[in-house]
């Protein structure tokens, strides 16, 4: 235990710039008048709030990719279905005010002709329910599919590629509007939150301030996982699985613990990312959204959690100012992205950081890149 | 009642027409003077005297009744007022005499000429005018059409026409469409013999179409028992007959889309199965291929317009080179750094999928482009009762020739050896000689080239755009994964079991719910069976 230390440099670097961004941001676009230097536009609050939803995306796939060597295709599936809790919390508090003025019924279901609200939507009227559900549908989904998929010892590949085979069909199942939820358009037309108008400038404010702090908790999180005893064997399954089998370690249980915590994080992620872009609809399930999570983390770094938000942020950005300026160049960049990253920089920008500044700090876990790629067990090497 | 009235009279007209017609078959070669007196009738603009001008016709048996009646009906039959002289304008416009068909004397065409008038009662009698006269037309093909258009009507008036006509007919197959059309009047008829009616409803159902089940399906409920019991084993017959047919339709359409997963995934299933490389950008090769095969067109087309009907065939060595280069140049400058790393190979080639999607969509825009399908591949043919296009079919063997062309490759070339002692193990064969980083290259180019090719099957059956590959990718690699890695058997079975399952699913859960129902029947079956159906067996498995 003593090897690792719950925060180390880096992690308290990223704390303080998070929790500085969940005051900072919201007070200067709030206080400081328009034309002040310091002053963040409008436009931007909501923005930044994404790319911190999507920091906590990436965290929730580090913990299962870099630590224990899940490659997760699906994990989009779990974000949207947190976006869809919450989505359905906001449908409902919408009231009277849709396009029909049905006070209980939501304008796509009035449109349909549907009589009376479906039982899968009961109950979340209250916020305190779709938050819980928010967590609690894809905590139980990945529960099942991990149950299933690791107690048969599907592994590496082929995991990757029924995840992907998981969040295909979700997607293909939200498309149809007798589903429920809204078909093609999915929910979208949000009035408020908690009784404050998401479109006002105090509540998206408020809402970035509370990403930022969930980012920041999600990452205290991870980081208790991956330097406690539970951590240290996930590592372990993730370097070598057979020998860690061997050992005595119940490693589908193991595996099953942090997949399925990971998917309630994107879940929470999938929840804030939802009031703050005003939609969510079932192009989030696309498997193509899932890769591009993997290539945050990637980018980032695997298995360093810092990285992982890092990676996402930057990506995202990336991607904002490309589509921006160069539409038709950004999926060149993105595709040159995937291939540079495995290529040139296999531990991602965090890991060959800290590789040239030639520090071997005691609470980075030591992992050489072929093991951190692939969930099978490695080649035995003789005498380390 | 004046509607009773009318229906009556109807009904009693076109009875005495149907035995006119009888008569006019026993009473032809045609009298001419007959021919002028009924004429005659439709020059007085009287809707009694036009009734019988049809008859009269009819009677005659003129040579130009079809055109008269076909006149008539579309209202292209006049006459000249002064002259009493009947006319007709024939398709084109020409103006002709209804007598002898010869064209109009010119004084005529000047003339002032009014058109012979209708009204409802008249058109029904025209229409079973015309189909009497269509029934002794010269012509075999249009006594068939007309026999099997009363087969579907089931118009008991036209009984007397088809007896006269059976009696005349002197081909067997026209004979029996002839009898069936009869039989299906008389099963309905309740003045008919109940033997002759149960008879009848024997002869319908061995037809065992639609329309024969809706002859006996729809008696009137007072039918004798006899005939009631014979048209009951009738029914049953046809929609047992039917079940089975529809499940032949299923299972054929089935294997229809197994061929195409089969096509698309071949190639996944060499390059993941044998080499154990994700290669993400395996949809983008078949997209490859499917713009190779446009571009062949295009170019054949343009420089050698007689080779046109062979361009398709000429695109498959083209799409096979183009991907297989694409593939080996892949090969070479990325997946072979990447060996031993299956997942970051599969983030590597995603990224390749995404430059060489925005690639083709920079060159070749963003909409589809036109791929014709040559002359002997359009066009369906009726098997079992189930209609296939010839496309289908041909995508069918095509399919199963790959595969065939793929096994040989395999098993008797000096480098399907290779291939296979590399992928069995790799440093053992690296000891042996064999050059492994040259197969590896070939092995990817080849896997590529096969996908290339399914391009060239898949530009006849789906649109060529940029996402063509798309739409392929997930199912390739549950095909692959679901039959097996590393056995081209297993993709073979994966393949037309999924596309038949999925077409036997459609009818009964609808096309998207069939499709989810079948994507987590997979994820099931791989947690029972973590290698797929057919799977490699020992320390293979854990290399």
């Amino acid at each position: 235990m003593s090897r690792y230390r719950f925060l180390d440099g880096a992690g308290l670097l990223f704390l303080a710039v998070v929790l500085s961004m969940a005051v900072l941001i919201p007070a200067s676009n709030l206080l400081l008048p328009p034309d002040s230097a310091l002053h963040v536009p409008d436009y931007l609050v909501p923005l930044l709030g994404k790319y911190l939803a999507f920091a906590m995306l990436a965290l929730a796939l580090d913990l299962v990719w870099g630590y224990c060597g899940i490659l997760s295709l699906g994990h989009g599936a779990f974000f949207a279905l947190g976006g869809y809790a919450m989505g359905m919390y906001l449908m409902r508090q919408i009231g009277s005010r849709g396009v029909y003025g049905n006070p209980i019924l939501p304008d796509f279901m009035v449109f349909l002709n549907w009589q009376e609200l479906p039982w899968f939507w009961l109950g979340f009227d209250h916020f305190w329910f779709a938050t819980m559900m928010a967590v609690a549908v894809p905590g139980l989904l990945a529960f099942c599919f991990g149950w299933l998929a690791f107690r048969s010892r599907v592994t590496g590949v082929y995991l990757s590629i029924i995840t992907q085979a998981m969040t295909f069909a979700l997607m293909l199942a939200f498309f149809r509007n007798d589903m429920g939820f809204g078909g093609n358009n999915g929910l979208t037309d949000f009035k408020e939150i908690l009784s404050f108008s998401v479109q006002a400038q105090s509540t998206r404010a408020a809402l970035f301030a509370a990403t930022a702090l969930a980012l920041a908790g999600s990452y205290l999180l991870c980081r208790w996982v991956v330097t406690s005893k539970l951590g240290k064997v996930v590592v372990a399954i993730r370097d070598a699985e057979s020998r860690t089998r061997f050992l005595g370690y119940r490693v589908e249980n193991y595996k099953l613990t942090v997949f399925t915590l990971s998917a309630m994080l994107a879940g929470v992620a999938g929840a804030l990312y939802v009031p703050q872009v005003g939609i969510i609809n079932p192009s989030e399930f696309t498997p193509a959204n899932s890769i591009e999570a993997v290539i945050w983390v990637a980018v980032g770094g695997r298995g360093t959690l810092v990285g992982a938000a890092l990676g996402a942020f930057a990506v995202n950005a990336g991607k904002t100012w490309f589509t921006g300026v160069l539409p038709s160049l950004w999926l060149f960049a993105l595709g040159g992205l995937f291939v540079a990253t495995t290529l040139l920089i296999p531990k991602g920008i965090v890991g060959a950081a800290s590789d040239l500044l030639g520090i071997r700090r005691k609470s980075d876990l030591p992992a050489g890149p072929s093991a951190l790629a692939s969930g099978a067990p490695a080649e035995p090497t003789p005498a380390e | 009642m004046p509607f009773t009235f009318i229906v009556s009279k109807a009904l009693r007209f076109v009875l005495t027409l149907a035995f006119l017609v009888f008569g006019a078959i026993a009473a032809s070669p045609a009298r001419a003077d007959a021919v002028d007196d009924a004429l005659a009738g439709f020059t007085t603009d009287k809707y009694d005297d036009t009734d019988k001008a049809i008859q009269g016709v009819i009677l005659s048996g003129a040579a130009m009744g079809g055109a008269i009646f076909d006149a008539l009906g579309a209202g292209r039959l006049v006459f000249d007022p002064q002259s009493k002289t009947v006319l007709y304008k024939d398709a084109s416009g020409a103006l002709k005499l209804a007598k002898t068909g010869e064209p109009a004397p010119a004084e005529l065409a000047g003339k002032p000429l009014k058109t012979v008038r209708l009204n409802n009662r008249l058109r029904r009698a025209v229409e079973a005018a015309s189909g009497a006269f269509e029934l002794r037309s010269p012509d075999r093909a249009k006594r068939i059409g007309a026999a099997k258009a009363i087969f579907k009507t089931r118009e008991p008036t036209a009984l007397p026409s088809i007896e006269a006509a059976l009696a005349a007919e002197s081909d067997p197959k026209v004979k029996e469409i002839l009898t069936q059309a009869r039989a299906a009047i008389v099963v309905g008829k309740a003045d008919a013999p109940e033997a002759d009616r149960a008879a009848a409803a024997a002869t319908v159902a061995a037809v065992g179409d639609a329309d024969a089940l809706a002859a006996l399906t729809n008696l009137p409920a007072d039918s004798p028992p006899a005939v009631s019991a014979a048209a009951a084993a009738g029914v049953a017959a046809i929609e047992r007959w039917q079940s089975v047919a529809n499940v032949v339709q299923n299972l054929v359409y089935g294997l229809s889309l197994g061929s195409v997963l089969l096509l698309a995934a071949i190639g996944l299933a060499i390059t993941f199965g044998v080499m154990g490389v994700i290669n993400m950008a395996h949809g983008e090769m078949v997209m490859i291929g499917a713009y190779a095969t446009f571009l062949t067109q295009a170019f054949i087309a343009d420089h050698v317009p007689a080779l046109n009907h062979a361009s398709l065939v000429i695109a498959i060595p083209v799409a096979f080179l183009v991907a297989g280069g694409v593939g080996v140049l892949i090969e070479r400058t990325v997946i072979r750094f990447l060996y031993g790393r299956p997942l970051e190979t599969l983030l590597a080639t995603w990224g390749v999928s995404l430059i060489l999607q925005q690639l083709v969509r920079t060159l070749f825009g963003p909409s589809n482009r036109e791929v014709s399908t040559p002359e002997w591949l359009q066009g369906s043919v009726e098997i079992l009762g189930v209609s296939l296009t010839w496309n289908r079919i041909a995508i069918i063997l095509f399919a199963l020739a790959v595969f065939a062309a793929l096994q040989l490759l395999l098993r008797r070339t000096s480098l399907g050896l290779q291939v296979r002692a590399v992928t069995q193990n790799r440093r053992m064969a690296g000891s042996m000689g064999i050059r492994t980083a040259r197969v590896d290259a070939l092995t990817f180019g080849l896997g590529s080239g096969v996908a290339g090719i399914a391009g060239v099957a898949l530009s006849q059956i789906d649109n060529v755009s940029p996402n063509l590959g798309q739409s392929y990718i997930i199912d390739s690699f549950l095909v692959v994964v679901f039959g097996g890695v590393g056995n081209l058997y297993g993709t073979l079975v994966g393949a037309m079991s999924i596309g038949v399952a999925n077409k036997l699913l459609e009818p009964w859960a609808g096309a998207v719910l069939g499709k989810i129902v079948l994507l987590v029947a997979i994820i099931l079956f791989i947690q029972k069976r973590p290698r797929g159906l057919f799977a490699l067996k020992g320390r293979a498995v854990e290399a």
